[in-house]
């Protein structure tokens, strides 16, 4: 047994950069990578794509992300650990397959299935959030129950070299090498706590690397353009060492590790995954050196019976326009061209948002004496029930060219479905998870 | 005779702690990090929740919890009812509240220097 690993974290979000992946694992000595890529709302989004086509409804960017990262993951023995299944898991581990086929690399890929549990989903059951039916928010398009650890081992115990998943919990990802490798016993719960806190630290990727951080003056941050992803060197103990490649950019020190630490935690005390709840208010960080901080503490007590269910639904049709204004008395002419669009569409739009960017459309209040911006950007976003009916609001924001203030220029309009997010809860009993295992 | 000035000023937030925002639906998380230790336990006394709901009145709609971490020497703000609605389903430009961190580092704190004369 093993009485250290090091897992690397390359992928924060579906749309994460590229190439801090490959960099980790061409140079970081890893056991593990895991990418993460995979947003409440994204799983919802490939579902349909799955609908549409049977073969699709993994990450879009898989083909590109494995492309460049096979090689390097065959030559260094590293396993890949990824959510990028989505809605497909089994689609994209085909996938995988073909790309290893193409390049004569011998793999085995694992697909964890079960968390796809729309059929074993009452509409009529209620909400979480609104404390009524789930059907009541719209049309149902997906329920995804969050899965952890366990579903992810039997996969480790396979020689596959990647592991696809779909919704798991992202500290999951990280933790369930852990378990793996240290032989830790699934109601440990302090050592679960312990490895969830890892894996909370590493799973937005350059969060903690000086990525969302800088702050020109207060909080500065080297080589941005080139920002290096973090790894972490995890003992057997449920302790780790937070760093990343050296000549990377970014930093790691107890500033970047602290917000990440708290970041998203709605209770510190009580951080609930699939695992273990995590108490994350004992956890200590320490900088060790440079870019590198040392993480102790962190427990935990037993988990939930039951599995966080996200459940996505078709909610309306945003219709968006945007206009610029500039030089004096900018603001003026931006709030006439406002009230104009307010008069306008009102009626038919009831769910309308005016905003002035520049000003107020992000606090919705200006919390400082602020001087007049030079330019100021008009944007009107209104919900609807069509396609048709939401492009209204930017064609009305186009039409202030000719009919509105003087000035106005850089129209932009967008239409676009909004899915929206709902949760509910599954016995665990009735979720059934399965690995199927691919070879090239 | 003195031997110290004491001098009270106003500060932003912003002067002495760091914050990131974070989402869960309609609540707003901020986290707020002293860059100096030892300036914990004057934000715990002075970023009470009462202060916090009036600075940021027009943004969180509901009851905000405040969790003191003495381990790491930060504060966290869990604010309900803030995200105009909530992530999936809000109209706002910034869906997520991300640059809402920046709104409560705008809140103005009293702030004690003490300064020793011998070093002037």
């Amino acid at each position: 047994m093993k009485n250290k690993i090091r897992i690397g974290c390359g992928a924060g979000f579906s749309g994460d950069r590229l190439e801090p992946a490959i960099i980790l694992v061409e140079q970081g000595e890893l056991d593990y990578l895991v990418l993460e890529c995979l947003a409440e709302r994204t799983i919802a989004l490939a579902q349909k794509r799955k609908l549409q086509d049977s073969s699709r409804g993994y990450d879009i960017l898989l083909e590109r992300r494995i492309r460049s990262l096979l090689p390097a993951l065959k030559k260094n023995k590293v396993r890949l650990i990824t959510n990028m299944g989505a809605a497909n898991p089994i689609a994209a581990a085909k996938k995988i397959i073909e790309i290893a086929k193409e390049s004569d690399l011998e793999i085995s890929v694992a697909a964890v299935t079960g968390d796809d549990v729309f059929d074993r989903i009452d509409p009529q059951q209620k909400a979480l959030e609104t404390n009524a039916a789930l059907s009541s928010s719209g049309k149902l398009i997906s329920a995804n129950a969050y899965l952890g650890v366990d579903a992810i081992l039997p996969a480790l115990q396979t020689n596959a070299d990647i592991i696809i998943t779909g919704r798991v919990a992202d500290p999951s990802l990280f933790l369930a090498p852990m378990v793996h490798e240290f032989s830790w016993s699934l109601d440990d719960y302090d050592l679960l706590g312990k490895g969830t806190v890892i894996g909370h630290l590493l799973e937005c990727a350059g969060q903690i690397t000086g990525g969302y951080f800088a702050d020109p003056g207060k909080k500065d941050v080297p080589g941005m353009s080139q920002l290096g992803h973090p790894f972490a060197d995890v003992f057997a103990d449920g302790s780790a060492m937070i760093s990343k490649i050296a000549g990377t950019g970014g930093v790691i020190n107890l500033q970047t590790a602290k917000e990440q630490l708290l970041y998203e935690v709605v209770d510190p005390y009580e951080y609930y995954t699939p695992d273990v709840i995590a108490d994350f208010t004992t956890v200590h960080l320490k900088e060790t050196g440079k870019d590198s901080v040392a993480i102790t503490g962190g427990s935990g007590k037993e988990k939930p019976s039951t599995f966080k269910v996200s459940v996505g639904y078709h909610a309306f049709y945003l219709g968006e326009g945007e206009i610029s204004y500039a030089g004096s008395n900018a603001m003026g002419r931006a709030k006439l061209a406002g009230s104009i669009i307010g008069e306008r569409l009102k009626e038919p739009f009831p769910d309308m948002q005016i905003d002035y960017i520049g000003s107020t459309s992000l606090h919705h209040t200006s919390l400082k004496d602020a001087p007049e911006p030079y330019e100021i950007r008009l944007r009107v976003a209104a919900k609807s029930d069509s396609f048709e009916k939401a492009a209204i609001v930017g064609d009305e924001v186009e039409a202030l060219y000719t009919n509105g203030p003087a000035g106005g220029g850089g129209v932009r309009k967008y239409v676009n479905e909004v899915i929206g997010i709902v949760s509910t809860l599954i016995r665990k009993e009735e979720v059934r998870c399965s690995i199927t295992l691919f070879q090239s | 005779m003195f031997n110290n000035i004491i001098s009270v000023v106003k500060i932003k937030l912003y002067d002495i702690a760091h914050s990131r925002a974070g989402d869960k639906g309609n609540t707003l998380i901020l986290s707020l990090i002293p860059y100096k230790e030892e300036d914990f336990p004057l934000l715990c006394q002075q970023v009470t929740v009462d202060k916090v709901k009036k600075h940021l009145k027009e943004i969180a709609r509901g009851d905000i919890v405040r969790y003191e971490l003495p381990a790491i020497s930060s504060l966290l703000f869990v604010c309900q009812q803030a995200l105009t609605g909530g992530v999936t389903t809000s109209l706002s430009l910034d869906t997520h509240g991300k640059s809402l961190s920046y709104a409560l580092l705008e809140m103005e704190i009293e702030y004690t220097d003490s300064v020793d004369q011998k070093n002037i």
